[in-house]
């Protein structure tokens, strides 16, 4: 699903952001990326996204791979791969529910079933009574689940969420998570990096893979299975 | 249509900025305006004292009308030759003593009437160069009863000159307009485009392609485009009305040049915004 042989990322400076970091996540698995702020996670979540390219090494995603995919592939690539983020990153001006057709009419879905996906897609994070609402009459934790219904539009594989409850009090904050293992638990793989080490204990039994400096230091998984 | 509705919306979610970008696409493209009235104007005058160059053939005394007739006939189908037109020796001291009426009184005392006839050729618009003129002159000239062709070479050598002077300070001038007002609007654009530079990167987030993320960018920047060229227009027209009452008459400008003009504003709109899409993609973009 999720491949990373070897891969580097220096941005120019003297230590690179990213070290020869490889590891597999597999579909369907969810896991943690944790690590102190400046590890190296929302660089490996980028490059997974292919935001950024590997300065060596390789990122494969699904059937595209960082070395050979062609510019115009990329679009089709993060129809596979949802992306939230700490700051949800909602547009302002659109309501709940028109940030999250947005996410198709970009894709082209006919107009004709936008309507029922969108509502589907928001009952689905519990906010169909919250559709009509822009984002700033909505909670953090709110919001953070519209950026969900927007990330899942278009059926992800995988879905990567950088600091989604960062911005989220505790109770937001296990909402969102809970939601993150419900969507898990319908095939989609979900990799979410996140420095807050409480919710991490709190799930004992999820896949730990752990930065610092932008080395891989841990991966509960074990080296043998990635 | 869709790319109308989001540009549309685009427009609607920040009115300011778009009032912003238009104006100062409307202020780039009215110098341009001021410009192409006053290099018209210039045209204009130029023109119209062109119209007066002329070649006259003064004929001798014991010149046939019948083979002055046959002669002007000929002339008149040179290919540099709009027309020519006789004036009889009565005619020539008629107009002198109209023209100069302070000699009236020389003129009408006259025993014998010292005025030659002649033919009066003007030129085509296109053959009105110093070279033309000279080889119109030097072909009436073969005539055996023309006694002299005369056309005022140094005036007419002037005018050439000023002409092209004028032409190559037009095409300099309008060119250094053209360059500092597509500029103008290049810089607008992009700054329309920056403050929506994280709609465009949540776009290509999830996963639009940059012809998507582009097209309403190139629906609004020929929007802005025009609508900058139409407050051009407005300030032009304004402008004219005001010299054009207050200090001087002058000609508005030709129809094609305000299409021109308009194209020009639309063209440069869409092209701004489509370059500051395009590096805005690739900025966020490593691939």
């Amino acid at each position: 699903m999720v491949r990373l042989r070897s891969v580097t990322k220096s941005f120019g400076g003297a230590e690179p952001a990213v070290q020869d970091v490889s590891f597999h996540l597999r579909k369907g698995e969810f896991a943690f990326l944790t690590g102190a702020s400046g590890a190296g996670k929302t660089t490996i979540l980028k490059l997974i996204h292919m935001l950024q390219r590997p300065t060596s090494g390789e990122v494969r995603v699904s059937r595209y791979s960082s070395n050979r995919i062609k510019r115009r592939d990329l679009p089709d690539l993060r129809r596979r791969v949802g992306y939230i983020f700490q700051d949800f990153r909602l547009l302002e001006n659109l309501t709940a529910e028109e940030n999250v057709a947005f996410a198709l009419e970009v894709t082209g879905v006919p107009r004709s079933r936008i309507g029922p996906r969108v509502q589907k897609l928001l009952g689905q994070v519990g906010l169909a009574a919250r559709a009509r609402a822009l984002p700033r009459e909505l909670s953090g934790g709110e919001q953070q689940r519209v950026a969900v219904a927007r990330a899942l539009a278009n059926d992800p594989l995988v879905l990567l969420a950088d600091e989604p409850t960062g911005n989220l009090d505790d109770r937001a904050s296990l909402g969102v998570l809970s939601l993150f293992q419900r969507i898990n638990a319908s095939g989609t793989s979900v990799l979410m990096a996140t420095h807050d080490a409480e919710l991490i204990r709190r799930h004992g039994d999820v896949r730990v893979i752990e930065l610092e400096q932008g080395r891989l230091v841990f991966d509960s998984v074990g080296e043998s299975e990635t | 249509m869709r790319a109308i509705r989001e540009a549309v919306t685009g427009i609607r979610r920040a009115p300011a900025l778009t009032v912003l970008t238009v104006m100062a696409i409307g202020l780039s493209v009215f110098t341009l305006g001021l410009f192409g009235l006053t290099a018209h104007n210039i045209d204009v005058a130029l023109s119209d004292v062109e119209r007066r160059v002329e070649v006259v053939a003064y004929l001798r005394d014991d010149a046939s009308e019948e083979l002055i007739e046959i002669a002007r006939h000929e002339i008149e189908s040179y290919p540099e030759v709009e027309s020519a037109r006789y004036v009889s020796k009565v005619e020539a001291l008629y107009e002198a003593s109209r023209e100069l009426t302070e000699f009236s009184d020389v003129y009408s005392d006259l025993e014998v009437n010292p005025l030659p006839a002649s033919l009066e050729i003007s030129l085509r618009p296109d053959f009105r160069t110093p070279d033309d003129v000279e080889a119109v002159a030097d072909r009436l000239s073969g005539y055996h009863f023309v006694e002299e062709a005369r056309y005022g070479r140094e005036w007419v050598d002037r005018i050439y000159s000023l002409r092209r002077v004028a032409g190559g300070a037009a095409i300099i001038l309008g060119l250094s307009f053209a360059i500092g007002a597509a500029l103008l609007i290049g810089i607008a654009v992009r700054m329309s485009v920056l403050a929506r530079a994280r709609e465009i990167s949540i776009m290509q987030t999830i996963g639009a392609t940059d012809a998507y993320v582009r097209r309403p960018f190139l629906v609004e920047g020929l929007v802005t485009g025009l609508g900058g060229g139409l407050l051009a227009l407005g300030l032009t027209w304004a402008t004219y009305l005001t010299v054009e009452r207050t200090l001087l008459s002058l000609a508005w400008l030709p129809d094609l040049w305000i299409a021109g003009g308009l194209a020009f504003a639309g063209l440069l709109g869409m092209l701004a915004a489509s370059g500051a899409v395009r590096r805005e993609l690739r900025r966020l973009d490593a691939y």
